[in-house]
């Protein structure tokens, strides 16, 4: 059976990696959150993001300043991809839903086979001082990285909320979210404002592929699994809810920790699919839904 | 396009008869594995466009009903020593079964929940699979193939005449579900479902009987593959691949009727076939791009493509077509 | 007067925020309903509770004498409940006759085949003739102009032979030819026996159409009554105009 030291040992890991889940979750959280874009091929910019950090590594830079790096690029991409998906489907109205998810799904696609395609489906690897190493608080021993992403994550979390909060743009977003009409009598534009967000959400993803990098190898089918996560953490906390995210991440983490630790590996990236869909079915507006 | 109705029931049974003389008249053995996948991918693709191109419902769990289809016979093999048919039989309950479970979890879930859902209940079914140890569990499971039933020289014959019947059998399903009235309420619940539901139309049967036959023609498709290749293994056979395939076969096809999976299935998977040996990865990138590109230019499919053409050539050469006081 | 539509005492809330508080309607066969009220105040979300769309929180809803609460919407469009939308919602990859085509066979006739095809679509020609649509036919319902999609609207909705037929904001964005065009339409409608609740801003239309008006604010009824009556009601002019 299970002994309290076990227990304890994956509550706290669950904690700290549902820390890391939520950071990876927050730009899904505003780009299908907020502004309603059927955004599949997010987990696959987020495993394309850590093999540009593992790229970066490879010349010698740390996780954390190849993260500052991709940023731009990221929001770029960010703002190109929102743009041709408005252009091409929302602007028209019609038919959009199946055409808008095929689109998405496409893409993740093609990113996932890119990847396969030139790094291989081996495993890759980042070094950093803080990767390897860990922390020991009484008993147990906390691996530095999980910290890093834990101090990254809430960062993360609290800088995007602040954003969202305090900021003209920021608000523009909240805003834009719930009526895009309003936005226009105000005098901002909708669509410019939908693909700044999307462009703050693809670089807040591309920390959080960073930060999958630091916590674990890197392969191209991490894509699947983190849609799950993903899509699960995002579902959990509620459409829209920007602090909801982190409470969502933990439970996640936490419930596949135990999952983890008492029915062995096999069965934890069924977890996070398995959660979503018990949100679904049971409370589909999540626990802090709009 | 039309198609009038006798050529098309001919077409039905000259494939299957074609199936089980060609290879006998000379035909080389590469080619029927070639139609064997291509058949495959036929079913899959007319299958999934019953929930995804008639009713709007985008199912990213193909691989999984196909995987099921499979296991489902290899089981049924296993346990009972039961024959193709019966497989085949089997297989396509347990995935109407599947798809209507499934639905029910997710149909009241609109648009991309809907689609997430499919993964998700995709992946776990797999998991459920890999850590079933009595077919194998991740390792797989190797399969003695009992005699050749009399009729036919080697299992490749016989399997494609047996993909065949079935290709045949799905495209007459979709044909009749597009021209009927499931196809018509089916469309209104793709184009403005609240509307369908406020003008009578019951959406949740409709959507339910939709997962369901779609289900079954799903795991149909997979029920050959133990018999196939004497080896089932899950990676393989719950590949998101599948559905990538599938979807893709679907778009470039045209989802607005029973021939663009057809024609998308045939280009896609015999240039996958061809390319296997080159790069097999490429391959999938192009599908990919292929996908993108044909969901943003041409929605149609190239089914959209000819019929535009016909349009115009029949406006330039002066030929009306008569159309007929009321067609759906 | 026989009741056609009862609803009693109905109350709806999303996650903490109450559309709808203790509203209680009593509609009888032939009227004509104006239900009026600033934006926000649950008009839209009334209509969906009736039409089955949402599902109430408490109180009921009878129509002809039946309580109707928990059946579902189809089931309420087959008993004879009809509604629009308030942005139209045509079946867009069909054409104009093919929209009129669902509601005639899945409410009307049951099954569409080789026998009555030709007489349902005789009958979807006469719908159509009858909101002055029937040029436009074989048109895709996708391209028509804003009045041809309400026409489309108003045409689909009776095309199920409803009993009752509720109109959300039919008229919004129209011109005022095409404000009366479609007035006509809805008079013409409910000689023929139809009862019609109409949600409308347009105040000239709401007066010349309705024998009654009912307005709605902050989910709560504030006035039943002649439309002289009602808008004339102080409660109704601080609604829309405020304090």
């Amino acid at each position: 059976m299970l002994s309290i030291e076990l227990l304890l040992e994956a509550l706290v890991f669950g904690a700290l990696v549902g820390c890391f889940y939520a950071a990876v979750s927050i730009g899904l959280s505003i780009a299908f959150g907020l502004l309603d874009v059927p955004h599949i091929a997010h987990a696959a910019f987020l495993v394309l993001a850590a093999y540009m950090t593992y790229l970066l590594g490879t010349y010698g830079f740390d996780p954390l300043v190849a993260a500052l790096l991709i940023l731009v690029p990221f929001f770029f991409l960010g703002a190109i991809v929102y743009r041709f998906y408005y252009e091409a489907f929302e602007k028209r109205g019609a038919d959009t839903g199946v055409r808008g998810i095929a689109f998405f799904f496409g893409v993740a696609f093609m990113v996932q086979v890119f990847l396969s395609m030139t790094f291989g489906l081996d495993q890759r690897n980042v070094s950093a001082p803080y990767i390897g190493t860990s922390l020991g608080i009484g008993e147990m021993r906390i691996p530095w990285r999980l910290i890093v992403a834990l101090c990254v994550a809430v960062g993360l979390t609290v800088g995007l909320r602040l954003y969202l909060l305090r900021t003209f743009q920021g608000r523009a977003i909240r805003a834009v979210a719930h009526d895009a009409w309003a936005l226009r009598i105000i005098g901002a534009d909708p669509v410019r404002t939908k693909q700044w967000a999307f462009g703050i959400a693809t670089a807040a993803t591309a920390i959080g592929g960073a930060l999958l990098a630091i916590i674990s190898p890197v392969e191209p089918s991490l894509d699947r699994v983190y849609i799950g996560r993903t899509f699960c953490v995002v579902v959990l906390a509620g459409l829209g809810s920007m602090s909801g995210t982190l409470a969502a991440g933990i439970i996640l983490g936490v419930t596949e920790s135990i999952v983890l630790t008492m029915f062995g590996a096999s069965w934890a990236p069924a977890v996070a699919f398995g959660l979503l869909l018990l949100v679904l079915g049971i409370r589909p507006q999540g626990l802090f839904g709009r | 396009m039309k198609i009038n109705s006798i050529p098309f029931w001919a077409a039905a049974i000259l494939l299957p008869a074609c199936a089980y003389f060609l290879p006998a008249w000379g035909l080389n053995e590469y080619y029927l594995y070639v139609g064997y996948v291509v058949l495959q991918y036929v079913v899959l693709a007319t299958a999934w466009n019953i929930l995804g191109g008639y009713a709007g419902y985008v199912n990213f769990g193909t691989g999984a009903f196909f995987g099921v289809g499979a296991y489902a016979a290899l089981v049924l093999f296993m346990k009972f020593n039961a024959p193709l048919p019966v497989q085949i039989a089997g297989a396509a309950a347990i995935g109407a079964l599947l798809g209507l479970g499934a639905g029910l979890l997710t149909l009241r879930l609109k648009g991309i929940f809907f689609s997430i859902a499919t993964i998700a209940a995709a992946i776990i079914i797999e998991t459920f699979v890999l850590n079933w140890r009595y077919v194998g569990g991740a390792s797989g499971m190797q399969i003695i193939r009992p005699a050749v039933p009399l009729g036919f020289e080697t299992y490749t014959r016989m399997l494609l005449v047996v993909m065949t019947i079935l290709a045949v059998v799905s495209i007459i399903v979709a044909r009749f579900i597009e021209k009927s009235w499931l196809g018509r309420g089916l469309r209104a619940v793709r184009d403005a479902e609240v509307a369908a539901e406020c003008s009578g139309v019951p959406t949740l049967k409709l959507k339910l009987l939709a997962c369901a036959i779609s289900g079954a023609l799903m795991a149909a498709a997979g029920a050959p593959l133990p018999l196939y290749s004497s080896f089932i293994e899950p990676h393989s056979v719950f590949s998101l691949n599948y559905s990538v395939m599938a979807l893709a076969m679907a778009v470039v096809g045209g989802m607005s009727s029973w021939l663009g999976p057809v024609l998308g299935a045939i280009l896609i998977a015999s240039s996958q076939q061809f390319a296997a040996s080159a790069s097999p990865e490429l391959h999938l990138f192009i599908v990919g791009a292929l996908l993108v590109f044909f969901v943003i230019a041409a929605p149609d499919g190239l089914v959209g493509l000819l019929q535009r053409v016909g349009r115009m050539t029949a406006r330039m050469t002066g030929m009306q077509n008569v159309r007929p006081k009321w067609r759906s | 007067m026989t009741s056609l539509l009862q609803v009693e005492d109905v109350t709806k809330c999303f996650f903490g925020f109450t559309a709808l508080s203790n509203v209680s309607l009593d509609v009888a066969v032939g009227e004509r309903i104006g239900l009026i009220g600033p934006n926000g105040s649950g008009k839209t979300t009334l209509i969906n509770c009736i039409s089955g769309v949402l599902k109430i929180d408490t109180g009921s809803i009878l129509f002809q004498g039946d309580d109707i609460s928990a059946l579902a919407t189809y089931r309420r469009a087959k008993a004879g409940m009809a509604r629009t939308f308030q942005i139209p919602m045509p079946f867009r990859s069909m054409s104009v006759v093919d929209n009129l085509m669902i509601p005639l066979e899945y409410i009307v006739h049951g099954l569409i085949d080789m026998a009555n095809e030709g007489s349902v679509y005789s009958e979807a020609h006469e719908l159509l003739r009858r909101v002055r649509l029937a040029d436009r036919m074989n048109a895709r319902a996708g391209e028509l102009s804003q009045v041809e999609l309400r026409k489309l609207e108003l045409a689909r909705a009776i095309a199920a032979r409803p009993k009752l037929l509720v109109c959300d904001e039919a008229m919004a964005g129209l011109a005022a030819k095409e404000v009366s065009e479609i007035l006509d339409i809805l008079l013409e409608l409910n000689s023929t026996g139809i009862t019609i609740i109409m949600v409308e801003h347009i105040m000239q239309a709401v007066m010349r159409f309705s024998q009654r008006i009912v307005c709605l604010s902050a989910g709560r009824i504030i006035c039943d009554g002649l439309p002289g009556e009602t808008m004339s009601n102080p409660e109704v002019r601080r609604a829309y105009l405020g304090n």
